[in-house]
């Protein structure tokens, strides 16, 4: 994929974290926040959302756009769900430990924490709330996280709520709505893919280190990205860390090719038309898609040949139209650079030019649907956003698609979606509170690395390489092993087992999976058991990468008889003294001429033969035993 | 500070850290800024410093007139106040009554397609703070507007009280045209309001081939549909769904379909026309309803009486008992103001004729409230008082029915008082 020069384009980046957090109950009710079967629903009722405005007269433009009252919106519901998840009764008061986990979050992301914080209501009437709105409280602001790279700035961070899980078009589940959540949003210090993603990593180690909720769907991404000359826009919904780099980058092309075209339109001039009906022209159509359809269009002057520009991989100009005309309910639209195509022929493509009144530099956009009033709004969604190609980059919110591209999702929400929530009081956050939660926060990176390099003899690169990594309680559980009866380790064994586990986890976990080994599927308890094999000296280091491939590609096998199978159970040392004692006497002239630097060539041959089942360390004696004996 | 008020833009400085946005009201001492980001946050007055940056500009909606569509019914909305009428008061933070019919109009656009609507803001008060004078009012404000030729009548109401305005209500009014109680469990504020459904659905209501008084309210959980109740037999039987109405001893009257705008009638009730409009808006506030609980001192009658209280109505245990040394202080205040029997139970019908004590009751001269609500019971009482003074006519009237609050095939007896007020 190509590189962008990200200082010339003057790429700045932030990111919206959010994470649920693992409490008895959830925000604003005593309900539990376990996640449920959808087939396990005890009931269903469904409702209506319209937007209302907001304390201050203002109804809010993406809310406008998400829903006029029309939608009809099925919730499940569990045998655990409340009234207050039903929005058939007030919240209950804020969840107390769901407010002190959040302000651990903030006091290690070295934050300030307000001294009154106010419960709002966060207009969402997109059904993914029974409310239509989010409760949320902004708690804390001003903080940093320091990345390689350097400082980043941590603007705000919210204690929310989650909302339900989409099941189906307009089908939620209610066993999410309302889990505590805290959204963590950072400044756009941001300037490479690269940074976006350490931010991300980073954060998710702070995070870890609290009580949060593990596993896929309990953490998410927002992406704001913008460049010079483009425009912010927020990327929704980024679940994979591993996409996150080519998302970043991936706008980046998007904004950078959108400019080029709105450059070209300005070069040629181009306008945008009014919506016309053009239902007549297809009324002998043979497309099944316009067929006994209302079909509107507009022309497009000196549009032709950019709907085919692409923009991101597979997305067109046209695409960028499609995705406006999608959110009014119409399937698809056709652009006459595709034409003819889809069922219409040439001659209707010439018709429909003709009747627009087109020329060969001109382009036409058209769609069809059963309702006229369906095809009058697509379209007019497809001509604001055409106009918006000759002004440049449009900011919105878009959604992140599985392959790093990203559709059009909703205009950027403004401050009119928030209302006071009334129905619970402000909270004073005292200074005794933070005072306590301060005394107890957990360890920090800084300190964790310390103790690794302390407790271990881990070497500094190592210590802050695992210290930082998300897999950082996983290496203290496998040195647990090493741990004796009083809790103590052998301070002499700690530093080689520290770095061949640092090494597993950080470095042989990632080539296995380059080499197209299916990791994810080795388990905490597959890699604590390959450990104790090498802890009771059954296998030796060298032999713990193949031990874990045979268990990630075989997942009933045990670390044991992975291990024996492989035949990498250790050697006795007399039976080690025999191979040694067979190569020596087979290079005795070898060695003679060599003298002491015979050992060097000579480790290669043995450890060929021995390799996975006996230390390194042990041949090395062994062999320079025999020799410098043959020698004398 | 004295020149800076609320809504006006402000910088706050408070530990070396500058915030801007603007000023809001606040309940307690702390100051409250709205973020730009649209965030409330409180600041601690203490060493808070505070500049204005910009005067706020007034927020005024504007409202554009609305065009008649002499094709569709006439409706009048009748604004009492309540949930379905309320948004924040930044005086407490929580929920008041604030809106008028207009903004109900404005926030109920389909209302347009069933009806061209007048407003009229009567009250703005929640409704517990209803009060019997403003029945009568509400009665009188009801007639004039049938009297003016409307073919229906929403009264929006705060669902705390309405069950005892719509018995009031009931028996203050004989209309030819529907009279539709209407209410919201969840404040307009919220986009998941239940305020649009049982509006629109009332609206479908009052313009049907129905005459009387009754509450409309969801059906269930979901909103889908809406019933209506009868005036004298709804009660508020739960604190906060949206299905909180239910008939009491007697059916529902409808079901109004929200999505299809369609009404299906599920028991009897009189037809559009089908009486004349006349209005009994007297009424005897004087009454009071007493909850009987095991140990309750009978000495509560006595106080009534001696405070000058025209009538009683007990809400007895079961089939309408009290304690038997409740009997000698039943027996003298019956003999001073009519006492009335109901049940705490709320479904049934009282009958004191087959326990000692219920046959007691009945000869120290309590009247039976039979199946009515006690709630119904009570202002049925204050009404009837209003009415007559006369003992054997009031009790006449408590024992038959007047506005369907009694399950009786006797011929109703509204328009049958020797006095007239």
């Amino acid at each position: 994929m190509k590189e962008h020069d990200y200082k010339k384009v003057g790429l700045k980046a932030g990111v919206e974290i959010h994470q649920q957090l693992n409490t008895a109950s959830k925000l604003f009710c005593s309900s539990p926040t376990e996640l449920r079967e959808t087939k396990d629903a005890a009931y269903e009722f469904y409702r209506y959302l319209r937007p209302s405005k907001s304390e201050l007269g203002e109804i809010d433009r993406a809310a406008i756009e998400e829903g006029i009252g029309t939608r009809r919106f099925v919730y499940k519901a569990y045998a655990s769900t409340c009234l207050v998840e039903n929005d058939d009764e007030p919240p209950m008061e804020m969840n107390l430990e769901a407010l002190k986990v959040a302000l651990q979050i903030a006091l290690l992301l070295q934050m300030r924490p307000f001294e009154q914080i106010h419960t709002m209501r966060k207009l969402v009437i997109d059904g993914s709330n029974t409310s239509g709105f989010q409760r949320t409280a902004l708690l804390a602001v001003d903080g940093q996280v320091s990345l390689r790279s350097g400082p980043v700035r941590i603007d705000t961070l919210s204690v929310e709520e989650e909302a339900a899980q989409i099941v189906d078009k307009d089908v939620y589940s209610l066993d999410r709505l309302g889990i505590p959540l805290v959204e963590i949003g950072t400044a756009p210090d941001l300037r490479t893919p690269k940074m976006v993603k350490e931010l991300a990593l980073t954060i998710g180690t702070i995070l870890r280190a609290c009580r949060v909720k593990r596993g896929l769907g309990t953490i998410r991404q927002d992406i704001n990205i913008s460049i010079a000359g483009g425009a912010r826009v927020e990327i929704k919904g980024v679940q994979a860390l591993d996409l996150i780099e080519d998302i970043v980058r991936l706008e980046v092309t998007r904004q950078l090719n959108l400019l080029k075209i709105r450059d070209e339109l300005q070069a040629r001039g181009a306008r945008v038309g009014n919506p016309v009906e053009v239902t007549s022209v297809f009324t002998r159509t043979g497309s099944n898609i316009l067929k006994k359809k209302h079909v509107w269009g507009v022309l497009l002057p000196s549009f032709a040949g950019l709907l085919e520009k692409e923009i991101q991989p597979g997305r067109r100009l046209g695409s960028e139209f499609a995705d406006r005309a999608h959110k009014k309910g119409v399937a698809g639209i056709f652009h006459t650079d595709e034409l003819p195509r889809y069922g219409i022929t040439e001659q209707e493509t010439q018709s429909l030019l003709r009747f627009l009144e087109a020329n060969s530099r001109d382009a036409a956009v058209i769609l069809a649907d059963e309702s006229a009033k369906t095809c009058v709004e697509a379209i007019s969604a497809v001509i604001e956003r055409a106009r918006k190609s000759i002004e440049g980059v449009p900011e919105e919110t878009r959604r992140a698609l599985d392959d790093g591209c990203s559709e059009y999702l909703r205009p950027l929400p403004g401050a009119a979606r928030m209302y006071p929530e009334t129905d619970v009081s402000p909270i004073a956050l005292s200074q005794a509170l933070i005072e306590r939660i301060k005394q107890r926060l957990p360890e920090k990176l800084e300190d964790r690395t310390q103790r690794y390099k302390r407790d271990f003899r881990l070497n500094d690169e190592l210590a802050q390489h695992i210290a930082r990594s998300e897999r950082n309680q996983l290496f203290e559980q496998v040195m647990d092993l090493w741990r004796g009866q009083d809790g103590s380790i052998a301070k002499d064994e700690a530093k080689d087992a520290a770095t061949l586990v640092v090494r597993t986890l950080e470095g042989v976990i990632a080539e296995l999976k380059r080499d197209g080994t299916p990791v994810d599927r080795l388990t905490r308890e597959h890699i604590l058991d390959v450990f104790r094999l090498v802890r009771s000296k059954t296998i030796s280091k060298e032999g713990v990468p193949e031990v874990l491939r045979s268990l990630a590609e075989c997942d009933t096998k045990t670390a044991d008889n992975a291990a024996v199978e492989l035949g990498f159970t250790m050697l006795s040392e007399r039976e080690l003294q025999a191979i040694v004692d067979d190569v020596v006497q087979s290079k005795l002239d070898f060695i003679k001429e060599k003298g002491v630097g015979a050992v060097g060539p000579l480790m290669g041959v043995i450890m060929k033969k021995v390799r996975g089942k006996v230390d390194g360390r042990l041949v090395n004696e062994v062999l320079q035993a025999k020799v410098l004996s043959v020698l004398q | 500070m004295d020149d800076i008020r609320h809504g006006d833009r402000v910088r706050v400085v408070k530990d070396e850290k500058e915030f801007l946005g603007v000023l809001m009201p606040s309940a307690t001492d702390f100051v409250v800024i709205k973020l730009d980001s649209g965030y409330n946050v409180g600041f601690a007055p203490e060493g808070l410093k505070m500049a204005l940056v910009e005067k706020g500009a007034p927020v005024t909606a504007e409202r554009l007139p609305r065009p008649v569509r002499s094709e569709l019914p006439r409706l009048s909305i009748i604004s009492t106040g309540g949930t379905i009428a309320s948004k924040v008061d930044y005086r407490t933070g929580a929920v008041t009554s604030q809106f008028d019919a207009e903004d109900i109009i404005d926030a109920i656009p389909g209302l347009a397609e069933i009806a061209n609507i007048e407003g009229v803001m009567l009250y703005n008060i929640l409704s517990e703070n209803m009060r019997p004078e403003l029945w009568s009012e509400l009665a009188l404000c009801v007639y004039n507007k049938v009297r003016e030729g409307v073919n229906g009548v929403l009264v929006t109401h705060g669902t705390d009280t309405l069950g005892y305005s719509a018995a009031a209500l009931s028996f203050m009014l004989q209309v030819p045209v529907p009279v539709i109680l209407v209410g919201s469990q969840r404040s307009a504020d919220r986009p998941s309001s239940d305020n649009v459904v049982n509006t629109i659905c009332a609206a479908v209501a009052a313009t049907s081939n129905l005459a009387g008084v009754f509450v409309i309210m969801h059906e269930d959980a979901s909103d889908d549909a809406c019933l209506v109740h009868r005036g004298t037999r709804t009660k508020k039987m739960h604190t906060s769904r949206r299905d909180a109405f239910r008939s009491v001893n007697a059916a529902p009257v409808a079901r109004v379909n929200y999505h299809e705008r369609s009404l299906q009638f599920l028991a009897d009730r009189t037809s559009r026309g089908g009486c004349e409009l006349s209005v009994r808006p007297k009424i005897e506030p004087k009454c009071a309803l007493i909850k009987f609980f095991p140990g309750a001192n009978p000495k509560i009658m006595d106080y009534y009486v001696k405070q000058g209280y025209k009538g009683l109505v007990i809400e007895g245990t079961g089939l309408g008992h009290v304690a038997s040394d409740w009997i000698p202080h039943v027996k003298k205040t019956a003999a001073a103001i009519p006492v009335v029997m109901t049940s705490q139970c709320i479904y049934g019908k009282v009958c004191d004729r087959v326990y000692d004590t219920g046959r007691d009751l009945l000869k120290a001269g309590v009247l039976e409230g039979d199946d009515m609500l006690s709630e119904t019971a009570l202002i049925k009482l204050m009404w009837v008082l209003g009415q007559t003074s006369d003992r054997d006519e009031i009790r006449t009237c408590m024992k038959n029915d007047i506005a369907g609050e009694i399950a009786a095939d006797e011929t109703k007896t509204w328009g049958t008082f020797k006095e007239l007020p």
